[in-house]
């Protein structure tokens, strides 16, 4: 009986739901005892002149082992510079520095690292060391950065970080539209927040540096911190413990991080680290922070003739991966729809702010909502239905693989189907007959209806890294699952066995599922960008199928037979020959025998029967899908309600829908928050304003209603499995629906458009001023 | 700093400890106890994710000294399943309604659940949601933990 698409309970759930699991902060391991703690004094000034730090009253302090400064890292000859994230494509004299010395760049860049026999000891000391600071003028807004009239590397020249130009054919591009839409959008400031903050835990060990890390993907930090130490990837070992969510920003290896080991190495034990939430919301990488300016023209029967993007990107102080986030947002610029003619030119800028790097969706959604904005500026000017004009220019479902151009190839797809799918379970016609009702009444609370499409890109690029698995089989016909694929809350331990247990019929408890450690999974890359199962769980499929194939040959040699006549029966879980069901050999007997066949083709090796492989797919996938959010807007405070939010999201063939469902969930709801809730702020001299989780509108359960899911299931060519990404899409379609339905809301005010986030606010100033 | 003797029942276990007046209680059953289920994820009272019971109500122990608790009975994630290892209702249906993802807010939200039923057997939507929401999740949308509180109440 077949386990795919059913919801299968997480084998995970018991040991955190009994606190059993542990987290960075929580390990006691052996190797870590004896451990010193570090604490790292930040700077409170985003843009400043270091004229001296004083660390002598901390260095002397009871309990502190070591302060260092930036006098320090830099006079070290076995430290050498921070490199870029992406070297080559980012010039090295804007890399970050270990810990500053001459200049501050933003509130939160580290000055010293305190260590300390405890946290307490550490912490206390930290409140010794004293910075001179001689404050420069900070530049907060990537608008005004972009002007280069004050400069956070001066000898850079300019503020832009990156640029690159693919051609810009000015008011050409709109020649023949009748109507041609102009405006500029602002897709905000994100603070990612999992619940666990960033924690690290260091030490030497026999020559190896062995880092336990809260980590989307160990593999990449092993080899990044192999780069920094000049050591071999085998000579480091990371291993990622329970991972208290990601969402992007725990890919990297950042500056505070990465010189753990240095602490480690010199003072000769283990360091411990673990930020609190304070230090997170100003030192973890923020997400989102763009600027678009959507030019949009077309005919009056709402034909889209051609649509240009120009994106501006607050990289922060110093360029990291967020500067390369506009290029996903170039690649899905022109959504899902059949525009003729599509532009999208790319900038990065630097401000004083905490540099900017992914958040889930990183860079789609906000090419979702500059084109999904800019449909709805264009139906206002012509004056029609939104999802009319939609209807109008969607890419319709016969035309896959479908090259935009902007050059994604776009797997398969059914955008119209999605949106009608939406709309039908909304009730859109009501919702509007409710609305004009409401209006047409004069009632205190108006309805506002936003719909959304959007189309992403998961496990991009195309010819990505792919990802590995290992499937050994064990002599009592047990089975382990090796996987690149590291967790940290997406259910991979239980989705893995699934997969290996439907192609062999093993029971599922039988199945262990191994990852996030470098040393017992050799190679891997990790879980972002909506990755895991399309690429992951593909390696893990084609891996059990070539397991399947030796082990049918081994049973034949078994049976007595010829291969080709044997059959796995996979709901007895054994093999026999076809036609004679009643001699079997189990699991159990194959794997005791062993790899006997060897090699398919090649001598027997006695070897348990396994397979190893890394899963490349020839192109990304792109799932897709339609939301509809309703909204009530108090015309008398600007507070705004959400209603419903019903969603028909795409990802392909589903392997087990509850998992799925909670992707989905958790995408929406900090999709939600982008449009009504969350930003974080500066004031203009660079001090963040919201940098703790009382100041930062994380939303609660208070704020959101019950999700209305529709289902939609079209399979993928690219992987064995039809799957597609389903970790970013809440996240890519929700926030433009519900920004659109409460501009929707307000347009008998002669509102068109109203920034995010849609606080109260800033929608009763929109009621009152327009 | 001096420290200050306390003596307290963590998990029916009584115990009896020197604590700097500072330590806080999270600290405390963290470093002290090693019921390191107790996760920080704030240090001021806002994400939840360090409710545990004293004296059966539901705390915040990031915001709470450890010699606060003294002669108190503390209950933290590790004390709310049966001594069996049976799950309890609500960390049952936490598992069937897929109440989780990562986990870290989970011993949080499922020791708040525990005292609002044990409050209010029979919530309605409205106050399930005003309820929980002094715990912040990022991964589920709180859908899944809504409906596994839900079904824990009819349960009962």
């Amino acid at each position: 009986m077949s386990v795919m698409g059913t919801r299968v309970q997480r084998r995970e759930d018991p040991a955190f739901l009994t606190g059993a699991n542990r987290y960075t902060a929580d390990l006691d391991e052996p190797l870590l005892a004896g451990a010193l703690h570090v604490h790292f004094v930040r700077s409170t000034i985003a843009h400043a002149r270091i004229t001296e730090v004083d660390v002598s009253e901390a260095a002397a302090a009871s309990g502190v082992v070591a302060v260092y400064t930036a006098a320090d890292t830099v006079a070290a000859d076995d430290l050498d510079p921070f490199p870029v994230a992406i070297p080559g494509m980012i010039p090295d004299a804007l890399a970050r520095p270990w810990i500053a010395g001459e200049v501050v760049r933003f509130v939160g860049e580290v000055v010293a690292a305190v260590v300390a026999e405890t946290r307490e000891a550490a912490q206390d000391a930290a409140e010794l060391v004293v910075v001179d600071y001689e404050p420069l003028e900070a530049v907060v807004d990537p608008v005004e950065a972009a002007r280069d009239e004050l400069l956070l590397f001066p000898d850079h020249g300019t503020n832009t970080a990156l640029e690159v130009p693919f051609g810009h054919s000015g008011d050409a591009l709109f020649e023949g539209c009748e109507v041609v839409v102009d405006r500029t959008v602002v897709n905000q400031r994100l603070a990612v927040c999992p619940l666990e903050p960033r924690a690290m835990a260091v030490t030497w060990h026999d020559g190896r540096l062995v880092v336990f890390m809260s980590t989307q993907a160990p593999h990449g930090v092993r080899n990044r911190l192999a780069g920094i130490y000049g050591l071999e990837p085998e000579q480091v070992r990371v291993v990622a413990p329970a991972v208290g969510g990601g969402f992007g920003a725990k890919i990297n290896v950042q500056a505070d991080e990465g010189l753990l080991p240095w602490i480690a190495r010199r003072l000769g034990r283990p360091v411990r680290w673990a930020e609190t939430r304070g230090e997170s919301m100003v030192s973890m990488p923020h997400g989102r922070g763009q600027v678009l300016r959507v030019e949009i023209g077309g005919g009056r029967d709402g034909t889209v003739g051609a649509y240009r993007l120009t994106v501006l990107q607050d990289a922060g102080a110093y360029p990291s991966m967020g500067a390369f986030l506009p290029f996903m947002t170039r690649t899905m610029a022109p959504g899902t729809y059949a525009f003729p003619k599509v532009e999208c030119n790319v900038k990065a800028v630097m401000t004083n702010t905490t540099p900017v790097e992914a958040y889930r969706g990183a860079g789609r959604p906000e090419a979702t909502a500059a084109v999904e904005r800019a449909l709805d500026l264009f139906a206002a000017e012509i004056g029609m239905d939104p999802v009319e004009v939609r209807r109008k220019n969607l890419i319709a479902a016969d035309a896959f693989p479908y090259t935009t151009p902007t050059g994604a190839v776009y797997d398969v797809g059914d955008y119209a189907g999605a949106l009608d799918a939406a709309l039908e379970a909304a009730g859109y016609d009501e919702l509007r007959a409710e609305q004009r009702a409401r209006r047409e009444a004069g009632e205190r609370l108006q309805l506002g209806i936003g719909v959304s499409l959007y189309v992403e890109i998961t496990a991009g690029p195309a010819g990505n890294q792919g990802e590995y698995a290992k499937v050994t089989l064990h002599r009592d016909g047990s089975v382990a699952v090796y996987t690149g694929s590291s967790a940290h809350g997406q259910g991979h331990a239980t989705s893995w066995a699934m997969l290996a247990h439907e192609l062999t019929g093993i029971p599922m408890e039988r199945i262990e599922v191994i990852a996030g450690d470098t040393d017992r999974v050799p190679e891997g890359h990790g879980t972002f960008g909506s990755r895991s199962l399309q690429l992951g769980g593909s390696a893990v499929w084609t891996a059990t199928e070539q397991v399947v194939e030796k082990a049918r040959q081994v049973a034949a040699e078994l049976l007595e037979a010829a291969p080709a006549d044997v059959v796995l029966d996979t709901d007895r879980a054994a093999f026999h020959v076809a036609g004679s069901p009643s001699v079997v050999k189990t699991w159990a007997e194959v794997g005791a025998a062993g790899d006997i066949a060897g090699p398919i083709g090649e001598a027997p090796t006695g070897q348990p029967i396994e397979a190893a492989l890394t899963f490349t797919a020839d192109n990304a996938t792109f799932p897709f899908g339609a939301h509809v959010a309703v909204v009530e807007v108090d015309t008398e405070t600007g507070r705004v309600e959400l209603r419903r939010i019903v969603t028909c999201d795409d990802a392909g063939r589903i392997l087990n829908p509850m998992i799925v469902e909670g992707q989905r969930h958790g995408g929406i709801a900090q999709g939600v928050a982008q449009a009504l809730y969350e930003e974080v702020r500066y004031d203009a001299d660079g001090n963040p304003l919201t940098a703790n989780l009382a100041d930062y509108a994380f939303v609660s359960a208070a704020e959101l209603p019950a999700f209305e899911l529709v289902p939609l299931e079209t399979p993928t060519p690219v992987n064995p499995l039809g799957a597609k990404g389903i970790g970013e899409s809440g996240a890519i379609g929700a926030t433009p629906a519900v920004q659109s339905a409460v501009v929707d809301a307000l347009a008998p005010h002669g509102v068109t458009h109203l920034d995010m986030p849609l606080t109260p606010e800033r929608v009763w100033r929109a009621m009152t001023t327009v | 700093m001096g420290e200050v003797e306390i003596s307290l029942s963590v998990n029916g276990h009584a115990r009896t400890d020197a604590v700097e007046p500072r330590l806080t209680l999270a600290d405390y059953l963290r470093e002290r106890c090693q019921l390191t289920g107790t996760h920080l994820g704030c240090e001021h009272g806002v994400c939840g994710a360090c409710t545990v019971l004293v004296d059966g109500a539901a705390v915040r122990s990031c915001l709470v000294l450890a010699v606060q608790a003294d002669g108190a009975e503390v209950t933290t994630i590790e004390g709310i399943a049966a001594p069996d290892g049976t799950l309890s209702p609500v960390q049952a249906a936490f598992r069937e309604c897929h109440g989780l993802q990562c986990g870290f807010c989970t011993p949080g939200f499922v020791v708040s659940a525990t005292a609002l039923l044990r409050d209010n057997p029979d919530p309605t939507d409205d106050e399930l949601r005003v309820g929980l929401a002094g715990n912040l999740c990022r991964c589920t949308g709180y859908q899944g933990i809504l409906a596994a509180v839900r079904r824990a109440a009819e349960a009962g």
